[in-house]
């Protein structure tokens, strides 16, 4: 079972491989989106090679889940509401909400994809 | 197209037999009169292993137009219409994996290194391998060869279309494979079968499994 630390750097290259960015880039709180560049395709190819590098499998929407609060009732002027931060929570249980839950406005909800996730996610799988 | 089936080339007859899947998985692929722009970027598959491998020729020739422009008095193939072609090729391997249910379109190439050139007069290999199939889509690894030689590696990242939303986008043909590229692969079909019935011209009833 690798450290965390260990897991960090390979998802670190994985990013690197992924978006072309530089490995000084990918710190444990860049965001894919806002700091690394990823667009909806890279997340595809990021699945990709993480399945590859670390062998495991990643469920389709598992990781990236599709299709977040997509119903009326969890949203409300621009923002989540509870019922909505709880149905996050539950589709996206590695990512740390706790910053984005004292203002869940729904454009940041891509905020939420960091590279510490994606190693939080990894390591949950390893660990089966 | 295919009275030639029985010229295959001395490279062409190593392929071999029953790799070459059934057209009649196919979808409708463009409407009833008319024609498709010719975009197509191989010339003959050789070896076709379904969900695995696919080697594709294409032939260079002053005959392309725009080779008469890249460059003047230099006609080099264009880079990208390698890995174009690579894609082509890739593109068909990942349709046919999933009996072309899917609409298959290039999303990526997160690498591509070239090692040198290619003319007029040139022929190049496209071997491709499929190396990740999921829902969403595809990943493969592409090589071009020039007279033997590594002359392009590239990673081609193929997504599946959701076929409700491409519809209300595309409409329901399929643009990803036209009539015209999945053609190339009907000729492979019918030099494979050509091939086998001239090997055994008493057993054979001119089928090809898929």
């Amino acid at each position: 079972m690798p450290t965390q630390e260990e897991v960090f750097e390979k998802v670190q290259a994985t990013l690197v491989d992924a978006l072309g960015v530089d490995e000084d880039d990918v710190t444990r709180d860049a965001t894919l989106q806002g700091d690394l560049g990823a667009e909806s395709i890279d997340f595809l190819d990021i699945v990709f090679r993480l399945e590859r590098n670390f062998g495991i499998k990643i469920p389709r929407g598992e990781l990236f889940p599709e299709n977040l609060v997509s119903d009326p009732d969890m949203i409300h002027d621009g923002k989540l509401t509870a019922k909505g931060l709880d149905e996050l929570k539950s589709r996206m249980p590695y990512a740390d909400l706790s910053d984005f839950a004292a203002n869940p406005e729904v454009e940041k909800i891509g905020d939420l994809y960091t590279v510490d996730m994606l190693v939080h996610y990894v390591q949950s799988k390893l660990s089966i | 197209m295919t009275g030639r089936a029985d010229t295959a080339s001395p490279s062409a007859a190593a392929v071999p037999a029953k790799v070459f899947p059934d057209p009649g998985l196919r979808p409708p692929t463009h409407e009833a009169g008319v024609n498709p722009m010719r975009w197509i970027w191989i010339d003959k598959f050789l070896e076709f292993r379904s969900g695995e491998f696919a080697r594709a020729i294409k032939n260079l020739t002053l005959a392309e137009e725009h080779l008469h422009d890249h460059y003047p008095g230099y006609p080099v193939m264009p880079a990208s219409l390698i890995i174009e072609g690579l894609a082509q090729t890739g593109g068909i391997l990942v349709g046919e994996a999933g009996g072309f249910a899917e609409k298959v379109v290039l999303a990526k190439i997160p690498r591509a290194e070239f090692f040198g050139v290619a003319c007029a007069g040139d022929q190049l290999i496209y071997e491709v391998t499929l190396t990740d199939l999921r829902s969403e889509g595809a990943v493969v690894a592409a090589k071009a060869f020039l007279d033997g030689e590594l002359l392009a590696e590239v990673e081609i990242v193929f997504a599946h279309l959701d076929n409700s939303r491409a519809n209300q986008i595309f409409g329901p043909k399929n643009f990803v494979f036209t009539q015209q590229l999945l053609g190339v692969l009907d000729l492979a079909k019918a030099q494979s079968r050509a091939r086998e019935s001239a090997a055994s011209p008493v057993e054979s009833n001119g089928q090809t499994e898929g």
